[in-house]
């Protein structure tokens, strides 16, 4: 199994959200966060002192998926996350050695 | 016998509700400054105005009152006399000021001294012992405010002998609503106070952002709509004088903030919201000492001065180094200085035709002087005793928080208190022992405390 986690625009989560059900996702994790990358920050100015804020908000997006389907799963996000300009955010996985459902027990394939 | 005077009902109706709206401003002020804080010391600014009402209400009515509208002390209008009210002795509901009971006018004076002891609290956000806090206001009430309020509120009364403050008799200068006593006042006391303090950890250098703007809109709304009982209440009557400071109160806020806009959108590239509510208080400082003096072209001149140089003078502290944080100086200072000194360029008897001219109207440079002495006078009186009160205090019990309590935020060191609760997850955690497992009246309504 693996973790895909993908961290993103606000604003594209809910197209990323109806991507990943229609292809047959069951559940994610979804936090704020915020960062930044090549684009960094943006200047806010209050009573004329200029600041840099360098963290812009964003979205992670953690799901869990069969080893079978993490690079489609991940083409899924890039699909729907993407707008083409800076600051679009990235998508990662990783190895995860266990599952379980906490409801029932179940491990696994069959926790997913 | 002297006669009777007569109470006018309308009169005393008009200042009763101004009184309350002067009070309001004060929670307002704590609005305006608290959203412009960092989110991890709003309580302790707000509590720096709540603070104010309720110590200085009370020196107010024990000897404040007493201080500033009681007989000049030798005659020379420099303090009233502490023992003649103390306590408010011989004033019953049968006291008549003017046209109001005398109790309306204590009360409706009591608010101004509330308010201008909060304003100073801009100056040292972020960084200050509430208990030095309340200890700094009350004297600075004491020995700043009240005989300050003598000078420039308490006019002489040939006919029952009554002699009052040296600005409002002996000199003549103008000060309707108190430009000299509660702006020039409060703003050269936060100059020293935000000195002898010193500067925030990371001034500078560390964005110190406002953590809720709306709260500082709403905080220039409560103030805007508390300044009517501020300046047309200072009328003490319900009538044409009162008529025409609400008319300025209105007119020279407008223009000062969009003088306060245009300042930014043409050096910043964005109008701000935050321009918006600063240049609304910049121009009710400024047409506080004036609202009585001029007309609206006097007003509209007096508002674009004061917007457009107080957006410029709030960018003073970082050239110069102090930590005026929330811009006292840069707002009341400045504010106070351009109302209180263009009262002698603008003043006309256009509307009131008993008020002095200023030199754009035919009074020539006299009256231009008087204000300048007031203003010169209440300045340095208020900044060198401030700074006396401020380093006593910092020097005994210590006035500024430590930088441990700074850094981690002063609502918790101060008040054991965090504004927010942003998730369900973090609000957790368990009654501390012996913190009322019997009694659960003060458990928070939220579930996971005990029932």
């Amino acid at each position: 199994m693996k973790l895909v986690t993908a961290v993103i625009k606000p604003f594209k989560l809910d197209d990323v959200k109806n991507a990943l059900e229609a292809y047959g996702i069951n559940g994610l994790t979804v936090s704020e966060a915020s960062g930044y990358g090549r684009q960094r920050g943006h200047t806010e100015v209050y009573r004329g002192a200029e600041y840099t804020v360098d963290l812009v908000p964003k979205v992670r997006v953690e799901v869990l998926v069969d080893d079978d389907d993490a690079e489609s799963v991940v083409d899924v996000i890039i699909k729907s996350a993407q707008t083409g300009r800076i600051g679009d955010g990235k998508v990662w996985m990783i190895p995860v050695d266990s599952v379980a459902r906490v409801r029932t027990g179940e491990r696994g394939h069959d926790a997913l | 016998m002297p006669e009777i005077p007569e109470i006018s009902a309308g009169d005393t109706a008009w200042v009763l509700v101004c009184t309350a709206l002067v009070l309001l401003m004060t929670p307002g002020l704590a609005f305006f400054y608290g959203g412009m804080v960092r989110m991890k010391s709003v309580l302790n600014m707000m509590m720096m105005s709540f603070g104010a009402m309720g110590l200085v209400a009370i020196l107010w009515v024990l000897y404040g009152y007493s201080m500033a509208f009681g007989n000049s002390i030798g005659g020379n209008g420099l303090l009233g006399d502490p023992t003649e009210y103390f306590g408010l002795a011989g004033i019953t509901a049968d006291s008549v000021s003017g046209a109001i009971p005398t109790f309306v006018f204590v009360m409706f004076q009591c608010m101004f001294a509330i308010i201008t002891v909060a304003l100073i609290s801009g100056a040292i956000a972020d960084r200050t012992k509430f208990g030095s806090w309340m200890i700094f206001a009350a004297l600075w009430a004491t020995i700043v405010y009240f005989p300050v309020a003598h000078w420039v509120f308490a006019f002489s009364d040939e006919e029952s002998g009554y002699v009052g403050g040296w600005i409002a008799n002996n000199l003549g200068a103008l000060d309707f609503a108190g430009g000299t006593a509660v702006h020039i006042n409060a703003g050269a006391a936060g100059l020293a106070l935000a000195l002898v303090l010193g500067k925030r950890i990371g001034f500078g250098k560390t964005p110190f952002r406002p953590h809720n703007l709306p709260f500082v809109m709403l905080g220039a709304a409560l103030l805007w709509f508390g300044w009517f009982g501020f300046n047309a209440g200072s009328a003490l009557a319900a009538n044409g004088t009162a008529a025409v400071a609400f008319l300025n109160t209105v007119v020279c806020t407008a223009a000062a903030m969009l003088a306060w806009l245009l300042v930014e959108k043409i050096r910043d590239g964005h109008a701000t919201s935050l321009g918006a509510a600063s240049g609304i208080v910049a121009g009710l400082v400024a047409i506080t000492p004036a609202c009585a003096a001029v007309n609206i072209v006097g007003a509209i001149a007096i508002g674009v001065v004061a917007g457009a140089l107080c957006a410029l003078a709030v960018g003073l502290k970082y050239k110069l180094g102090y930590d005026d944080s929330l811009d006292v100086v840069g707002v009341h200072l400045v504010g106070g200085l351009v109302g209180t000194l263009m009262i002698g360029l603008v003043a006309t008897d256009a509307y009131i035709a008993e008020s002095a001219l200023g030199l754009f109207y035919g009074g020539g440079a006299e009256l231009l002087g008087k204000q300048a002495i007031a203003a010169g006078a209440v300045l340095a009186f208020s900044f060198i005793l401030t700074a006396i009160i401020a380093f006593a205090i910092e020097k005994t019990i210590g006035f500024r928080s430590s930088e441990e309590d700074e850094l981690s935020g002063v609502d918790l060191a101060n008040h054991g208190e965090s504004a927010y609760e942003f998730n369900d997850a973090a609000y957790g955690g368990s009654f501390s022992k012996g913190s009322g497992s019997s009694v659960n009246v003060t458990a928070p309504s939220k579930e996971g405390a005990p029932a």
